[in-house]
């Protein structure tokens, strides 16, 4: 079977070609691509933009607002974006960072999509089709979306808040066994006043970890303090089974992960 | 028949232009079309990184790169490197340094390197690791291929001094 391409330079124009008929979206190419080469005959078209504001990164005013079509790359790049460079640094070799885009990002199943990961924990606003959606519920609705995420925008951490780890069994890099991020606010007494945390590889998406969230606040990040964090992180995980690590597996060690990013 | 495209890139400095299959990748393109065998076919998922070439300046995969979406672009390739039959440093560092046994993914941890060499040309071992990270080799056990971009890096002539 053949693939069509359109390549429009709107986004307006990408959107409508998307509502027509089977057709996907191509970002970077990394996931979609990939499964029109393993013979996914759920779409014929492939609709790409070169509209130059998927591309577009804005740092102003404590938010930072990342076209879809931005790569990993080019997060790691930006000397604004620093403090999340790590999250983005961990996605693939260079060449799939130069490839890879936040948007694609957004729709991986796990094992891949920690850079998803770290946009849940710092509560992220996903564009979408016009309306804004944040990432909690957009995670739930990704596979019914028919219209093109155009980008997503996010608080900056304060300094320090923002806490990632990606754990695999190769290094330096590798399939993810499972990733954590957190955006941990402390007061002035070193107590905990507010906690996302998101899990990556243990549900097909990611998901929040409220039970830990919820324990941490109040908390001080020291061994006796953040016992009953690592102790509920579990609650309610449904780890992946794949070639890298069994569910099993995975929910054995998050706790142990968990709790080392917390002491860090 | 499959629909064909016309993709016009610059290809190892030379332009070319050719009729593709719609939806075919660079990868197959550049070895079904263009003549150019030297980007390998491992995976064709993106995790083996054997079909590295650059495209712009930029390290990609043309596995999962759509020619239709190169149109205009310039492509480097392994085949491109010697000059007038002469091997590129980086070549000569791998023949040299017994980097390729098989050979198979040597196409693919060279384009790496050229684009780690490109950016910077006085790496660290750590920097060499991490630019080859998206590479797989099942016979050197790495470490030759990481000497022979070291080695290549301090025979440059554009070597910090």
């Amino acid at each position: 079977m053949t693939l069509s391409v359109r390549t429009c330079p709107t986004v307006d124009e990408a959107s409508a070609a998307l509502a027509a008929g089977r057709a996907r979206y191509l970002g970077g190419g990394t996931l979609v691509v990939r499964n029109a080469s393993e013979g996914d005959l759920s779409f014929d078209t492939l609709v790409r933009s070169t509209d130059p504001a998927l591309s577009r990164i804005a740092v102003a005013g404590g938010e930072a607002s990342l076209g879809a079509g931005v790569t990993m790359a080019a997060i790691t790049r930006h000397p604004g974006l620093a403090a999340i460079a790590k999250a983005a640094r961990a996605v693939g070799g260079p060449a799939i960072r130069n490839m890879a885009t936040v948007g694609g990002n957004l729709f991986a199943a796990a094992p891949y999509g920690d850079f998803a990961v770290a946009l849940m924990a710092l509560g992220a606003t996903v564009e979408a089709g016009g309306k804004a959606l944040g990432i909690d519920d957009f995670l739930q609705v990704r596979d019914d979306i028919r219209t093109m995420v155009t980008g997503v925008r996010f608080p900056l951490p304060a300094a320090g808040a923002f806490r990632f780890v990606k754990v695999s069994r190769i290094k330096p890099k590798g399939v993810s066994v499972l990733s954590i991020a957190a955006v941990i606010e402390t007061d002035a007494g070193g107590a905990v006043c507010s906690a996302r945390v998101a899990l990556g590889c243990m549900a097909d998406r990611p998901i929040r970890a409220r039970a830990a969230e919820a324990a941490l606040v109040g908390a001080t990040l020291t061994e006796a303090g953040v016992a009953k964090a690592v102790a509920a992180v579990s609650e309610g995980i449904r780890p992946i089974t794949d070639p890298i690590a069994s569910a099993w597996y995975r929910g054995e060690v998050l706790p142990v992960h968990f709790r080392r990013l917390l002491l860090a | 028949m499959a629909k064909k495209v016309p993709v016009q890139v610059t290809l190892n400095g030379e332009e070319r232009a050719e009729f593709v299959e719609s939806g075919a990748t660079l990868l197959n393109a550049l070895r079904g079309r263009f003549g150019d065998t030297s980007p390998k076919g491992g995976c064709h998922q993106g995790t083996c990184g054997a079909c590295s070439v650059i495209i712009d300046g930029e390290l990609k995969l043309s596995c999962l790169t759509l020619a239709e979406a190169c149109d205009g672009a310039e492509i480097v390739t392994t085949a491109g490197l010697a000059t007038n039959s002469a091997m590129h440093p980086l070549q000569r560092a791998f023949a040299e340094g017994f980097a390729a046994q098989c050979g198979f993914c040597t196409p693919g941890m060279i384009m790496a390197a050229k684009a780690l060499l490109d950016q910077k040309p006085d790496p660290t071992r750590e920097d060499v690791i991490e630019a080859l990270s998206g590479n797989i080799c099942r016979c050197t056990g790495y470490e030759p291929i990481i000497q022979a971009v070291l080695a290549a890096a301090a025979a440059s002539p554009h070597k910090a001094a």
